[in-house]
């Protein structure tokens, strides 16, 4: 018989960080909302300053932070529920967790203006 | 009353391993009086028209579970789905639960389902020994346990979510995790970091996406999703 391998305890600590990634991300686009509603899309130069705030930098970096994060879990997901083979699931996991490594120092690379 | 005869359409899922190379629809029409008020009485109208029609039948009154089936695309209890709310005109669709094998025609092997709900262990976990007469809970306590005892294990719930069909291996399911609560919840239980403990897993507990297909066909209104969310917390 098949012996059948569950019990990773590591559900709980998932589902929570998905919650939390999302309401972290749903304030930062009410803030982003806001701050268009308030005109910082005006002008480039008005653009670049309220970017170039330590904090909007900071809350930026975490929405994407939590953004990659959320993803992980919900593409990860999307994959243990619909691809069976070890091989290509795990192939799948490993690309998906390079190109979300990747997205997120990129976003670092363009917030931080890093050459 | 009249005792007025009408005809019903039916297209009914067919399938004898033995017979048929592979499944088929068969339409099928029958002769009810106005005594035959639920679609389980229909189905037994159809039997002695043919008795090569199979299905699982028992108490024809919403208790046993055994009629589950998927009625126009919507799992329920064929003894409980009153044959005045089926649009006229229209042939009534007859499958079998699906995600689970078939046997023959709509009757399902339900082994995977119960293999799950044995997985939760149901039953009560105490080690103090058992004291003269019962063990006793406060009416607060018991109230706790109403919307999750109630179930009868027809499986329409977990049927019909899709976590339950991409991993009924893993996956304990709608019907498995509300037992599971009602055990939580239960205070005469000791056991429930242990029953918490295994659930914590990606798969067991977490696979619920709360898509709640599972509330929308439960026969008798109970809310797994519910139960689902609580054991979470």
């Amino acid at each position: 018989m098949k012996r059948l391998v569950v019990g990773a305890h590591y559900g709980l600590m998932d589902w929570l960080a998905q919650r939390i990634t999302a309401i972290i991300m749903a304030a930062y686009t009410v803030i982003m909302f806001a701050a268009t509603l308030g005109g910082v899309t005006g002008s480039r130069e008005v653009w670049h300053a309220f970017m170039a705030n330590g904090f909007i930098r900071f809350i930026t970096f975490l929405f994407i932070i939590s953004l990659c994060y959320h993803a992980w879990v919900g593409v990860r997901d999307i994959w243990m529920d619909y691809v069976k083979p070890a091989t290509i699931r795990v192939t799948l996991h490993v690309l998906t967790l390079l190109a979300l490594v990747g997205y997120a120092g990129w976003a670092v690379q363009i917030i931080w203006r890093l050459p | 009353m009249t005792n007025a005869t009408r005809t019903v359409q039916f297209k009914i899922y067919r399938y004898d391993p033995d017979r048929d190379a592979k499944p088929y629809m068969q339409d099928i029409s029958v002769e009810l009086e106005s005594t035959d008020r639920k679609l389980l009485d229909a189905m037994v109208k159809l039997k002695a028209q043919d008795d090569s029609i199979s299905f699982r039948r028992s108490c024809r009154e919403g208790v046993c579970g055994s009629d589950a089936m998927n009625i126009n695309g919507k799992n329920g209890l064929a003894c409980l789905a009153a044959m005045e709310g089926f649009p006229e005109g229209k042939p009534i669709v007859l499958r079998p639960l699906p995600g689970l094998p078939v046997i023959r025609d709509l009757i399902v092997d339900m082994t995977q389902f119960f293999k799950q709900y044995n997985s939760i262990k149901p039953y009560l976990i105490n080690n103090d020994p058992p004291p003269e007469r019962e063990r006793l809970q406060s009416p607060e306590d018991r109230e706790e346990l109403n919307g999750l005892y109630e179930c009868i294990l027809c499986a329409c719930c977990s049927t019909a979510c899709p976590s339950f069909w991409w991993n009924p291996d893993k996956f304990v399911g709608p019907a498995g995790l509300l037992a599971a609560y009602r055990f939580i919840a239960d205070t005469r239980d000791q056991a429930t970091s242990e029953r918490l403990d295994d659930l914590e897993d990606p798969y067991r507990l977490f696979r619920c996406h709360t898509i709640m297909n599972c509330v929308d066909v439960c026969p008798k209104g109970l809310n797994p999703t519910k139960a689902i969310g609580r054991s979470r917390k």
